[in-house]
This record gives C-alpha cells, structure tokens and sequence, in this order.
C-alpha cells in the first residue's frame, strides 16, 4: 500500500503561495487515510464473520446429520467381525518347544446362591453338604437364612458337579462361566509354570491371573488380548522334562536326598530345556503349606531349587580358577603348580578331601581330575582377589538370574561383604559364596560356548543370541578338555555316558548351619557337566540336597557317589531324545594279528 | 404418451419398494445366521479348547509311561536308548546273487569304439 503523505510538499507550497491554510490539507489527508484503513478492517471483519459462520454450519449440519441418521436407523447390537477367537482365549496357552499343551483353559462354571429365591434352604444345605466334603449343613444354613441376597460357594465345578447341583432342583442355586487355567500335566514342570489363581471375581466372569513362575513373570503377554491366539512357547522339552523329573526323582529317593534339582540347558542358545525341582506341587491345586518355624525355605515345595535355591556350590567353582589362570596367561594345562597340603594361610589351614596330600606338585589338568582345594587356591592367589571378582562378575555370578521367572529376581547370589585373600581362596573352590543351579548352569554354558556368555532363557529362541567373549576359545576349550578328564580318570568316573563323552565337575559342599559353621554330615552335591565334550550342545546340572549314598560299608556323601550317577543316568535317557546321536568309539582289538607287505 | 409414462413409473415404484423389502428381511435373515454362527464357531473353539485339554491330559507322560509299563508284553515298548541309533555303514549289503540273481543269460558284444563316441 502506498502510503500517500499528510503534508505533500507541492500542495503545500501552493496553498502557502496562495494564502490558505496548509493545515486544512493535512487534515482532509488524514480524514481520508482513516476512512481507508476503517474500510478495510471492516472488509476483514466481514470476512471473518463468515469463515466462522460456514464453520458453524458445518459442525452443526454434521451433528444434525448423525442425529438424523442415529433416530432413523434401527438398534443392532455391535458385532464382532472376528470368528471369536477372543471370546474363549482369555489367557494365551502355555505350550512346550514343540507345541505341547503344559498350560490351557478350560470352561467350568462357578457356584453361587441367592438364598431369597431359595425353595428349601434346609434341604439345600444338607444335599450340598453331602456333594462337597468342604462344606458343612449348619454353615450353609446359617448364611442362607441370615438374610443376604447373595452367597459365593464354589469357585469352580466339574461338570459332574454342576450336574449334581442342578439335580438339587432348587432356583436358589445359580451359576456363573468360569474360565479355569488347566495344568494337564501334572505336577510335570510345577515350579516353571507356577501357578495361577482368580483375581476380581464376578458373576459372569473372573481374570485369571499368574500367581507364581512364567504365568507370574509373564503376565501382561499372557494376559493380551492382541496375543491371546498365539501360545506362549517356552524352551522346555516336555519328554526331556518327563524323564529329568522321573530319573531325578528315583536319585533322589536312593541317595536319600531331601530334595533335587536338575537343569538341562542348550549352551548356544541359553534355552533351558528342563529344569526341575524336587519335592515338586501340582499347580493345578497350588497349596499353601504352613512350615514349622525352623524349617528351611527349601523345605517347601513350592520352592524352586534350580533358581531360588543359593548354595555354596563346592568344587564345581574350581574351573573358574583355573580358566581365569588360563586366560591370564600364569598358567596353560600341563603347567606345575604347587599343591602341597595342608596350606596355613594365617590362621586358616587349607585341607584335601580327607586329609589327603596330592602334592607337591601337579599339573593344572591334575588340580582339576583330582580336584584339589590347595592347587585352586594357590592359583586363586596368583590370580588375585580383585581379578578373581571381576571374572566371577563377567561370568554372571554377581546378579540375579535373568530368566523369566518371577522367583529369580529375588534370588541374589550370596557374597561376603568383604574379599580378603582367605575369601579369594575359599571362593576358588566354591565356599564362602553362594549361588544358585542356574547362576553355575549358565556359567558352565559359557565355557562350553567357546568362552561367549549365555543368558539362560526359559523362552524358545529363534537362535543364539550375541554374547560378550569372557574367555579365549582355546581357554575355553582346555577347560571343557579338563571336565572330561574329570570323567575318563578322575572324581566322576561314573558320570561316563558311552557314546557321549561327559565332561563335568563334581561339587560337594557342607551344609552351613544358621547359627554359624557347617555341618558335619549334611551336603549339597553337585554335578555340572556338559556333552559331547568333543562339540559341547547342553549343559547338564543336578543338585542333591543331603544326600547320602549306603550301598557301601559306610556311608558316602561326596558328589562322585551321588549326583554324578544320576547325572549320568539322565544324560543316557536325554541325549537320545534330543537328538544326539552317540559318538561310535572304535572298539578295542582283541588282538594283534601279524601282516607283512 | 404421459399416462403410461405414470402408469410404468407406479408399477417401477411398486416393484423397487418390494425389492427393498424383500433385500431388508433378506439382510435381517443373513445377519441373523451369521450370529447364530459366529455363536456355534464359539462353543466348536470351547470344545476344541476342551478336547485338547483332553488331549494333552491323555497324553500327559507319567500316563503314557504307566500305560507302557502295563502293555509291555505286548508292545514291549523302552526308552529310547543311545545303542539304538546305528550307521548306515554297519547295515550289510544284500549279496550280488540275491540282487540280480544269477546271471545266465549274458551277451558278448563286439566292436570298437572311436574316441568320439566313447560312452563313458
């Protein structure tokens, strides 16, 4: 816009020249200027006006439109376009690798009365009492005639129940779908898949929620309505898991153990392929046991020895030891080290197992067969406390497990608060802290993974997942060649699987008393291994809790008579199972013959 | 010309409002059958549910294992056993003689071959 001045010097000039007043052109310039900017703004407001309008029009025509069409059309029920999948599976199913069913839903109907359409509430009581032994006439009479309207008596009914209700005969007795979770195996996998239980009950339905293990850890996927459709799968095996539980609980009953526990685990993927814990609980019907105040937690039988169970895990720790010495270059395989017991550390004196001497000198291979507690310390100090921490860190040693239990995160390995040089000693062969199965498991797992740690999963993986390298594959590999000398001439002899070349460690630990020092005759055994040593595949780990082995003329309590058989047992059963097939061994000569050529 | 133009236009009205009639019952009809079957796909999942509940329950180890057990005499039936894997290498080959049975009748052919045409 050109913006013409008030005071234009020509006019201005002209109308000076010719006598009249200037300031009467200003003020018509001013005059007109004013009329042109009210002008405008006015053309503005107009405008405005009518955006707005056309605006209103068209929100109240949209209105007006869907009014017209709501009051002409007729009410439908909203339907769903889906096929209904959504309306059974309010939980996902729990299903093993292959698809197996470990944990689904079931339809059954809850029981519930309303006492005031009730015909003969005496009659009622006395025939529901003698249908269900958990419920008694009189109660039953008593809250049907205290005059609420409304009773809860059962949360679930076979259908042979409800049938026999529903002969009762009586408009009183009412029933309400229940969705009920089903474990139809059993008390097979117990204390992976937990438990569940109703959370807020209504009539017409209830939520089922996880109370305990995966269904715990896992319930917001269970629990999704966008992945109802779709099973959770886990990575358990349910035939390996059938014959771990089987061969476990028959060690169990003739080692006199108190309780078991057993991991099978893939070493390239971290899938636990079984995992069981024994005394076990049918989580069908989930108890709730009351213990004796001085009861262990591990008396329970809902307590998972595999993952909440932190032992002091004895000498399976020592190829930690000699792996670190290893990867630190202080030592290789045939190295000599000093092993002459006793060992005085302060005033600390280091023993063998029964007092036996199995120096002065043997080889780091020779610690290990013959598993000697003064060899692995010697080499513990060499090592150093602080390196010593930082290995045992790498190795996951340090942190709850990361599976997908809701237990495991409250199971904390158990750690001295302090780590002076006794502590680096006692640690190398697996006393003074404590750990549970699966920390020593997925440690195992890292060794026979060429040296790359493995985080234990309860998950079926679609394939290995990136690890960090702890370890130097030749480390890694001398270690597993240490394990199966354990088994072909030393400690585990009996842990020999023919056709799988067995390498492991045995670990027998004293039961430390809660009032400080250990007991004399209560161990916790335990066997790790892995197979075939030759191209390591699974991890297997039993764990014995007091046992104690009487076939001889006294008894035998060390994990070579105990875990290790059972261990081996479970191998021979597994392996075939998961496909291995053995490695033939050319059998030996039975003499020579004489050629020439 | 404009009577029959009415007259055909009444009867077009007459018979499109029978046709809308018949298409709105028809319609009701259909949305009606899809529930009832989308209520039918309801109880054939809860029973499929079911039925593989019943499955998984009959198929559950320690039974399958106690069944074995009792029918051993007649399936003698074992876990599987690492002997049990073999080698294809260690299966003996059926004898030439049972393979081709003897060989009678056989021909003697003469010629040459010329490097062009060597068969092999």
């Amino acid at each position: 816009m050109t913006r013409t001045p008030l005071r234009p010097l020509a006019r201005i000039l002209k109308a000076r020249a010719q006598g009249e007043n200037p300031d009467v052109i200003e003020s018509e310039n001013l005059r007109l200027r004013h009329e042109q900017m009210r002008d405008a703004s006015r053309n503005r407001a107009e405008v405005r006006l009518l955006v707005l309008g056309v605006a209103f029009f068209l929100a109240f025509s949209a209105i007006g439109t869907r009014m017209a069409f709501v009051a002409t059309t007729e009410a439908a029920e909203p339907r769903s376009l889906a096929s209904g999948a959504e309306i059974l599976a309010q939980r996902a199913d729990i299903t093993d690798r292959n698809g197996r069913v470990l944990a689904t839903n079931m339809l059954t109907h809850a029981l519930y009365a309303h006492p005031k359409d009730m015909v003969d509430p005496e009659r009622v009581s006395k025939e529901l009492a003698t249908l269900f032994p958990e419920m008694k006439a009189e109660d039953l009479l008593r809250r049907f005639t205290d005059g609420r309207s409304f009773v809860w008596l059962r949360k679930v009914l076979s259908p042979e129940q409800m049938q026999a209700v529903h002969d009762i005969g009586d408009p009183g007795l009412l029933f309400g779908p229940r969705e009920m979770r089903l474990y139809p195996n059993g008390t097979l996998a117990a204390h992976v898949l937990g438990g569940s239980s109703f959370g807020a009950e209504g009539v017409h339905s209830a939520e089922v929620i996880g109370t305990a293990g995966v269904e715990k850890a896992m319930d917001a996927r269970l629990r999704d309505p966008a992945q109802a459709g779709a099973p959770l799968e886990l990575s358990l095996d349910l035939t390996v898991q059938a014959a771990v539980e089987e061969i476990l609980g028959a060690g169990m009953t003739m080692m006199n153990a108190k309780g078991a526990a057993a991991i099978i685990m893939d070493v390239k993927t971290g899938e636990i392929l079984s995992m069981a814990s024994l005394p076990a609980f049918d989580p069908n019907n989930r108890p709730n046991p009351v213990l004796p105040k001085d009861a262990e937690p591990g008396d329970s039988p809902l307590f998972n020895r595999a993952v909440q169970g932190v032992y002091e895990l004895g000498s399976t720790f020592k190829i930690f030891a000699t792996a670190q010495a290893m990867e630190l270059g202080l030592v290789n395989a045939d190295t000599m080290v000093d092993a002459n017991a006793p060992m005085q550390w302060g005033r600390h004196r280091i023993r063998e197992f029964q007092n036996k001497n199995y120096g002065p000198l043997l080889s780091v291979t020779d610690v290990i067969v013959k598993s000697s507690n003064v060899g692995t310390a010697k080499l513990a100090l060499q090592i150093g406390g602080l390196r010593q921490q930082a290995f045992l860190k790498s190795l996951g040693f340090f942190e709850p497990t990361p599976v997908e239990l809701v237990e495991a995160p409250g199971a904390r390995p158990l750690l001295p608060a302090k780590w002076p040089d006794i502590v680096t000693i006692t640690t190398s062969y697996g006393h003074g802290m404590s750990a549970s199965p699966l920390h020593l498991a997925a440690a195992y797992a890292t060794i026979a993974n060429g040296g790359v740690t493995v985080k234990p999963t309860i998950l079926k993986q679609q394939g290995p997942r990136p690890g960090i390298r702890v370890m130097r594959e030749d480390v890694a590999r001398s270690s597993v060649d240490m394990l199966r000398a354990v088994v072909t001439r030393g400690t585990a002899s009996l842990a020999e699987v023919p056709g799988y070349q067995v390498a492991g460690k045995t670990g027998t630990a004293d039961k430390p008393k809660r009032t400080g020092g250990y007991y004399k005759d209560k161990v916790i055994n335990t066997f790790a291994s892995v197979f075939p040593a030759s191209d390591p595949r699974y991890v297997v780990l039993v764990t014995l809790d007091e046992p104690v082995e009487t076939s001889g003329t006294e008894p035998r309590r060390t994990a070579g008579w105990t875990a290790v058989p059972v261990a081996a047992e479970i191998t021979r059963r597994i392996a075939p199972l998961l496909g291995i097939r053995p490695v033939v061994e050319a059998p030996p000569l039975d003499g020579l013959t004489a050629v020439r050529n | 010309m404009r009577p029959v133009i009415y007259v055909l236009s009444f009867i077009a009205i007459l018979g499109l409002g029978f046709w809308a009639y018949r298409e709105h019952y028809d319609t009701r009809e259909a949305l009606r059958e899809v529930s009832a079957l989308n209520a039918e796909i309801g109880n054939l999942r809860e029973a499929l549910a079911l039925q593989r509940a019943e499955w998984a329950y009959l198929n559950r180890p320690d039974r399958l294992r106690e069944l074995s057990s009792a029918n051993f005499d007649r399936l003698g039936l074992m876990p599987l056993e690492p002997t049990q894997f073999g080698d294809a290498a260690n299966l003996s080959y059926p004898a030439v003689q049972e393979f081709f049975g003897t060989i009678d009748n056989s021909v003697m052919v003469q010629g040459q071959i010329t490097p062009e045409e060597d068969p092999l």
